[in-house]
């Protein structure tokens, strides 16, 4: 196309809308010095990862690359039922193979979906432990099942559980529903749907479990080691002060390694039996069955505005779907991004025969965001209002839910601006779907929140070396998002050494104390607890340089590897001197702090996009996104922007692309593969700008952190949503919005 | 495996055993069409024979070994080998994520049996550096931030290595032809065609 045919050339309307923003900064909260006063040489700075030339030459560890010697292969036999009893299981015959060390059965009773575990052996390879498993002799009653959401509710369907397929799990009202309704101007009701997709990290999972005498040492490709560690203590009825749990490098995770994994209680059990270190590690196929999926939702939302955009009321009903477990909360959008006086939430889980859900990045928030954010824009097509300004009028400074107490630090009218300016928002569509021609381009945007605070008691050590060589080790885990290398960051900076010139573990119950890494909680965690650390080993360090040169502890710096005393530079000790000093190695100990309760600590951001949609065939091609986030103050640039591209390619390719298929007929999934579920690949990719609203929170941690892995996944779906609607002038309510539901969707325009 | 009782075993049974994907050299549609020679099928009747000895070239090294007739060369690389570089996350030629360079060619190791390696030249990533020094495009990928979690960048960085060695300065769209066989469920391609591009230039 060579001309953009909607283009309306409105520069001055970007320039209102920046101006407007920038008018709210007044109603921020006061910000404390002691965050924002301090000028920082290496955090927030572009810094390359420590650990990259490791990757890069593949020599850097993942679960799947280790091996120990007399090590077995685990394989689990699972159950090609939706539902079924399991009346016995045979194993003789798998035993007696050669090579076969090990075998057990792992359920008795009702399997309750295709996937369930139900017998697992060990050999001395995996072509022999698959062998194995074929000659386990399993009698099976079927069952009847009911895997898609839309049978599991009828009333005559079979029941997963012993009691009703559907259940409500979540009720939240604020205000008065109806008056809410009565006082708008326009009331829209709208339903929107959401697929349920499968987590699919590269690295599939799985465990090496090995016995130690009464120790059990496993290496695990988890996001949460001290979860896999008290997990299996409590399964194994063992001390948990006697299990290690190690994991070096995870090949992704994205919420589906959290806990404690039944294929790793299975490792331990055969490498008991077997006495000898087992490994298992799951199939593509077992991946996408039995360790986790996004649940679906159906959510119905119905809203009241006034002409001039002010919401009054807003309601949410949702049936989720996590298959055998309860699926997501999708209400928290809605109940928190905007000012909304009067709400009414009614979610309801829906139970079928597929494997349980597990968080799926920024769970239940991807598809409320999806459902809120598109139905806004639906909304503010009915009073001819700009979308975004529609957001700007019902911009919220406090906790909407049930606090009332103010954000922490809310930098999202800043996020609006920037995005505005940057994706040139006058050129959008006045009236949704006005162009014409075969192929369309439209704008969308939409906004986020999320949590993403630390949690207090994380631990972390500094070590202060005989030789002066720095150590910064904590039991947490990088799940691609660069904890090593801003570890490394925070002790430099605090120090005066190179990022490179720390050495950084992780990874090991043996270190100091880490929650999971999920729910974006891991640099607010970790960064402060490694910056008390290092400030602590920084004190140290100057009062000894302070005794050294009969000076005091203020006139001493730390840079390049140096005690230096300010008032007289030629007087300095070096690390690599500290051998004459110290008898012992010093280790200091920082933790993450609580943080003051009067506030509300959330993440914010907002994805701006254009989008080009072709009529005849139904595609979407998401041509170029501006993301903006504020997520307080950013530790490492470079990273922190491969998050927020990671995050909207995982977006786009929910928005377009994944679907987990279940067959009715036969209670299986008909897409267990990485063809027939679609990923986005590089020839899906837009163009992507990242920006960051670089702002401390005062309040949530000293560094003034907030989490960032969560956010970028948020609004991607819904923004695209917004800019195909802009672009078409039919909204496509369901993901993902593959070319037929387009196609329906023009057709269902025409008709009306 | 085992030998079915009584039957010799087949290419057929073999290729029944294997089950999903399908067999052969897998790259791009691309790269089948432009450069490789049109596949001769072969004689469905010869019974494959239990082992076979071979002989190839992995990364600058001769080596001699037996092969199993089922055996990949993914297989071959990660097990008995300990090449852990080249990753397995699909196992059936989906991903990417096991490329290797088979006489320059990318080639998914998940789909290419061993076997069929025999006078080879293999190259995986633990053959780019030379002398400690990182290959120019790994050089690249540290500097553009090409990758997170990390598990899939072997796969891409030997998917680059063979781009760039048959075009010196691809466009935007070549790469992102070049490196469609590869997934990164991270989601980096955005830094990774800059990774690339920053590479070609070096």
């Amino acid at each position: 196309m060579s001309k953009r045919d909607y283009m309306i050339d409105d520069k001055d309307a970007n320039l209102l809308y920046y101006e407007e923003f920038r008018d709210k900064e007044t109603e921020e909260p006061e910000e404390l010095p002691s965050t924002k006063k301090e000028k920082f040489k290496i955090i927030g700075k572009y810094t390359q990862r420590i650990d990259g030339e490791k990757i890069v030459t593949g020599r850097a560890p993942y679960t799947h690359d280790i091996k120990l010697r007399g090590m077995l292969y685990g394989k689990i036999l699972r159950s090609p039922h939706a539902c079924a009893d399991v009346v016995s299981v045979d194993l003789s015959r798998a035993k007696n193979l050669p090579g076969v060390k090990a075998a057990i059965q792992l359920k008795e009773g009702r399997v309750k979906y295709a996937g369930e575990q139900v017998a697992a052996v060990a050999a001395v390879d995996e072509r022999t432990a698959e062998e194995a498993l074929k000659l386990i002799q399993i009698d099976y009653k079927p069952q009847p099942f009911v895997v898609t959401e839309e049978k599991a509710m009828a009333e005559e369907a079979p029941q997963v559980h012993d009691k009703a397929n559907v259940r409500k799990f979540n009720d939240y009202t604020r205000g008065d529903i109806e008056k809410g309704f009565k006082e708008a101007d326009a009331v829209l009701e709208r339903t929107y749907k959401t697929a349920v997709e499968i987590h699919h990290p590269t690295e599939t999972h799985g465990s090496i479990a090995k016995w130690e005498g009464k120790r059990l040492i496993v290496w695990d490709s988890t996001q949460a080691i001290f979860n896999v560690r008290d997990g299996l203590a409590q399964v194994l009825k063992i001390p948990a002060s006697r299990v290690q749990v190690i994991k070096k490098y995870m090949g992704g995770g994205f919420g589906s390694k959290l806990g404690l994994n039944d294929y790793t209680v299975v490792a331990a059990l055969l490498a008991r039996q077997a006495n000898k270190p087992v490994k298992i590690i799951l199939s593509r196929k077992e991946n996408s069955l039995c360790v986790g999926n996004r649940p679906s939702s159906l959510q119905t939302i119905k809203g009241g505005v006034r002409k001039d955009g002010t919401l009054t009321a807003l309601s949410l009903k949702n049936f989720t779907c996590g298959g055998i477990a309860t699926g997501d909360r999708c209400a928290e959008p809605i109940i928190d991004v905007y000012k909304c006086p009067h709400l009414k939430v009614e979610e309801s889980t829906v139970f079928t025969n597929t494997g349980a859900d597990r968080p799926t990045r920024a769970p239940g928030h991807v598809q409320g965001t999806f459902a809120l954010d598109g139905f806004l824009d639906e909304l503010a097509a009915q009073i001819g209002m700009d979308p975004l300004k529609l957001r700007m009028k019902n911009y919220s400074t406090k906790n909407e839910g049930d606090t009332g107490i103010p954000y922490s630090s809310k930098g999202l009218d800043k996020c609006y601006a920037i995005g505005a300016e940057k994706i040139g928002w006058g050129r959008r569509n006045k009236t949704p779907g006005e162009g014409n021609g075969k192929r369309r381009r439209g704008l969308g945007m939409a906004s986020q929140i999320w949590w993403g605070v630390g949690r207090p008691g994380t631990a972390a050590d500094v070590k202060i070396h005989r030789d002066g060589s720095i150590e910064t080790v904590c039991g947490t885990q990088d799940l691609g998002t660069g904890t090593r290398t801003y570890m490394a960051m925070i002790t430099a900076e605090t120090l005066g050494l190179k990022p490179k010139d720390v050495t950084v573990k992780i990874g090991n119950t043996m270190y100091p104390w880490c929650g999971a890494s999920g729910g974006s909680t891991t640099n607010p965690s970790v960064a402060p607890a490694v910056r008390d650390a290092a400030l602590k080993a920084a004190d140290w360090l100057k009062k000894l340089g302070a005794r050294k040169f009969k000076v005091s502890a203020d006139d001493i710096v730390l840079e390049d590897m140096k005690i230096i005393n300010k008032k007289d530079p030629t007087q300095s000790l070096a690390f690599s001197e500290l051998r004459r000093d110290i008898r012992r190695e010093m280790v200091f100990h920082g933790e993450c702090s609580g943080r003051p309760s009067e506030y509300a600590y959330n993440t914010f951001g907002a994805h701006f996009d254009e989008v080009e949609v072709d009529t005849e065939t139904g595609k979407i091609k998401v041509l170029k996104v501006v993301a903006v986030h504020e997520s307080g103050r950013i530790s490492n640039k470079q990273t922190a922007e491969s998050q927020v591209i990671g995050g909207i390619t995982q977006g786009v390719s929910t928005a377009l692309f994944e679907e987990r298929v279940m067959d009715d007929a036969t209670g299986n999934m008909v897409n267990p593969n990485l063809r027939d579920y679609k990923l986005a690949t590089s020839l899906d990719i837009p163009e992507i700008e990242v920006h960051f609203v670089d702002m401390v929170d005062p309040h949530i941690n000293i560094l003034g952190t907030k989490g960032l892995g969560e956010p970028p996944r948020i609004p991607i779906a819904a923004a695209i949503a917004n800019a195909v609607y802009n672009a078409i002038g039919v909204h496509i309510r369901e993901i993902p919005m593959t070319p037929d539901k387009v196609l329906a969707a023009l057709k269902r325009k025409e008709v009306a | 495996m085992k030998k079915k009782k009584g039957k010799p075993y087949t290419r057929r049974d073999f290729i029944k055993s294997v089950g999903g994907g399908a067999i052969g050299v897998a790259v791009t549609p691309k790269l089948i069409a432009k450069d490789a020679p049109p596949q001769k099928p072969e004689d469905e009747s010869v019974p494959l024979l239990s082992k076979k000895k071979i002989s190839m070239t992995v990364n600058d090294k001769k080596i001699s070994i037996e092969v199993q007739p089922n055996e990949t060369l993914l297989h071959l690389l990660r097990e008995r080998l300990n090449l852990t570089g080249t990753k397995r996350t699909c196992d059936r030629g989906e991903c990417g994520g096991c490329t290797v360079l088979l006489d320059g060619m990318p080639v998914y190791s998940c789909l290419y049996l061993a076997f069929r390696a025999d006078g080879k030249k293999i190259t995986t990533i633990e053959g780019l550096a030379a002398n400690g020094k990182l290959h120019p495009i790994q050089q690249s990928f540290i500097e553009q931030d090409g990758y997170q979690c990390g598990f899939c960048t072997p796969g891409f960085i030997m998917s680059t290595v063979a781009l760039l060695d048959r075009n010196k300065s691809p466009s935007q769209q070549e790469i992102k032809e070049a490196l469609s066989g590869n997934i990164c469920r991270c989601g980096s391609y955005f830094k990774i065609y800059d990774a690339v591009s920053a590479a070609s230039k070096r």
